[in-house]
């Protein structure tokens, strides 16, 4: 996963605590995350300290960075000042490793997004050892 | 033996939509003084008291807060949060408490000065007013700048990839709302809108129009639940709880398992089944209208509709004054108040539909009702069965 430092962030940055600092530490390192269960073979995102389907301690794994779009907006109106420049793109993508992740869609124009479209993920740090995963038309 | 079935006995609203003079404890209280007034039921009798803060942090109207604040020394008490479908989550609750003898008479209460506290900011001003670091799950989400609307907009954008909704099909929900809210003199919009009003009001999150989105307002709400029994004795018609169901399926909105489908689908039929009635035996609806959007997930959730065919089922006129089963008559979220969790106004709404005081909005021969809530990002959903008739 390509990685952007783009420590001019403005906006608020996840705090990182317990297992989401890990996912956004190896976002930074250009490796985006998932979990799997050793018990159930589950797979899961947002990372947790147990498997959602069975209860186990699920392990890390490493998705290709690859998905779909799933669903999407494309926010036209937000009073937050470090979200200023609209238009902007969110999105829902299903990656292949069968989770879903939400981030921000960019490097399109707005109306040209369409649900099923292949997306690619990159990371944008916003500190010096950590990132957010954004996706970019593939 | 006598019935220990449980009964909303009064009802009481707080002043709304714009209310400057009183904070979210005023309008817990103003509302419970209606509705103790509106059953004629003696203050000491209040055993059970159930609540969640509509004022959120510092507002001081926590359950225990309120409970001291209003003076109910309680055998049971509630605070379940789970957003604006709580106060049907409460319905459930005291019901069972007051079924299993736990406590005979519960006061549920709901304030809030949502719209002169905080302005507008709930929909599209954001949760993170500063830079601070997002804790918890929601920190895969709001540094992104996540609007709450825009999170019902992802849903929507969805049911109209998988089924071919059209924004006029939302749209028709809002105008239908907005003809009951002409009806109710306090409703913050009573001016009547046309589809092309709706589509072509500005687009705030894509597929999501100014006017497929509910309003702000300061108000509370109250309800009294008590035993058949001790019901007898007081002013009003009994309303009887027929059924409630709740359940859960995510809470963030990027944890929605199927962006198309909310939980009312587990909670309806389990409701319905416990009242012993089908869908289509209800007269009249209160739906949590968020947005337009939360209306026709509902719909088809609760099963008033085929899934995806809420769009056909709304164009139909079914939610209208007039049709089959006329919805959100008080104006709703979308058109008469919303001061950030709206449950509670759709219990009172059906109650007043039931003892035939909706004026009129009245339903005729309205026996049967039904009040679905959405608490969080389409996320805690909870059903209840209203009758006016004794359940056999």
């Amino acid at each position: 996963m390509r990685v952007v430092r783009d420590l001019e962030w403005q906006g608020p940055v996840p705090a990182g605590e317990g297992e989401y600092g890990d996912f956004f530490a190896a976002a930074a390192e250009g490796r985006l995350l998932i979990q799997q269960c050793p018990e159930c073979g589950h797979r899961q995102h947002y990372p947790r300290a147990i498997c959602t389907a069975c209860g186990a301690e699920p392990e890390w794994m490493e998705a290709a960075g690859t998905g779909t779009v799933y669903t999407y907006t494309v926010v036209r109106q937000y009073g937050v000042p470090a979200f200023a420049e609209l238009p902007y793109v969110l999105a829902m993508i299903d990656l292949p490793e069968g989770v879903r992740m939400f981030g921000g869609l960019t490097g399109i124009d707005p109306e040209a997004v369409e649900i099923g479209m292949p997306v690619a993920a990159y990371a944008r740090t916003y500190d010096d050892t950590h990132a957010m995963v954004f996706w970019e038309p593939a | 033996m006598p019935s220990r079935h449980p009964v909303i006995c009064g009802i009481g609203l707080s002043d709304y939509p714009v209310v400057p003079h009183l904070n979210s404890v005023q309008h817990h209280a103003l509302a419970a003084r209606r509705a103790i007034a509106d059953c004629g039921i003696a203050k000491s009798a209040i055993d059970g008291y159930v609540s969640t803060s509509g004022g959120g942090p510092g507002a001081g109207d926590d359950a225990v807060s309120m409970a001291e604040y209003l003076g109910v020394n309680h055998r049971y008490i509630d605070g379940t949060m789970v957003g604006g479908s709580s106060f049907e989550f409460h319905v459930q609750h005291a019901a069972a408490a007051i079924r299993e003898g736990l406590c005979d008479t519960v006061l549920v209460t709901y304030g809030s000065d949502q719209l002169t506290r905080m302005g507008r900011v709930l929909g599209t001003g954001g949760f993170q007013r500063d830079a601070q670091p997002v804790t918890g799950a929601m920190q895969m989400a709001t540094p992104y700048g996540l609007p709450l609307v825009g999170a019902y907009a992802l849903a929507a954008r969805r049911h109209m990839h998988e089924f071919g909704t059209t924004s006029e099909q939302l749209a028709e929900i809002a105008v239908g709302i907005r003809e009951f809210a002409g009806l109710n003199p306090d409703a913050r919009y009573r001016d009547p809108i046309t589809v092309d009003d709706v589509v072509n009001s500005r687009m705030i999150a894509d597929p999501l129009h100014k006017l497929d989105c509910c309003v702000i307002t300061d108000g509370g709400g109250a309800l009294v639940m008590t035993t058949e029994e001790i019901a007898r004795d007081l002013r009003q018609p009994l309303i009887y709880v027929l059924g409630a169901a709740g359940t859960q399926t995510h809470w963030n909105i990027h944890q929605m398992p199927d962006f198309t489908e909310m939980g009312a689908a587990v909670c309806g039929p389990e409701a319905f089944a416990q009242a012993g009635v089908t869908p289509a035996d209800i007269d009249t609806a209160q739906l949590y209208d968020s947005f337009t959007i939360t209306v026709m997930l509902m719909l088809e959730g609760l099963g008033f509709c085929g899934r995806g065919e809420g769009g056909a089922f709304v164009e139909e006129g079914h939610l209208r004054r007039g049709g089959s089963m006329p919805t959100n008559t008080d104006g709703g979220g979308l058109s008469s108040n919303h001061p950030g969790m709206r449950g509670i106004f759709l219990l009172i709404e059906a109650v007043r539909q039931l003892r035939g005081d909706a004026g009129e909005a009245q339903v005729p021969d309205a026996e049967l009702a039904l009040a679905c809530g959405s608490g969080g990002w389409l996320s805690a959903i909870a059903t209840v069965i209203l009758g006016k008739d004794r359940p056999s």
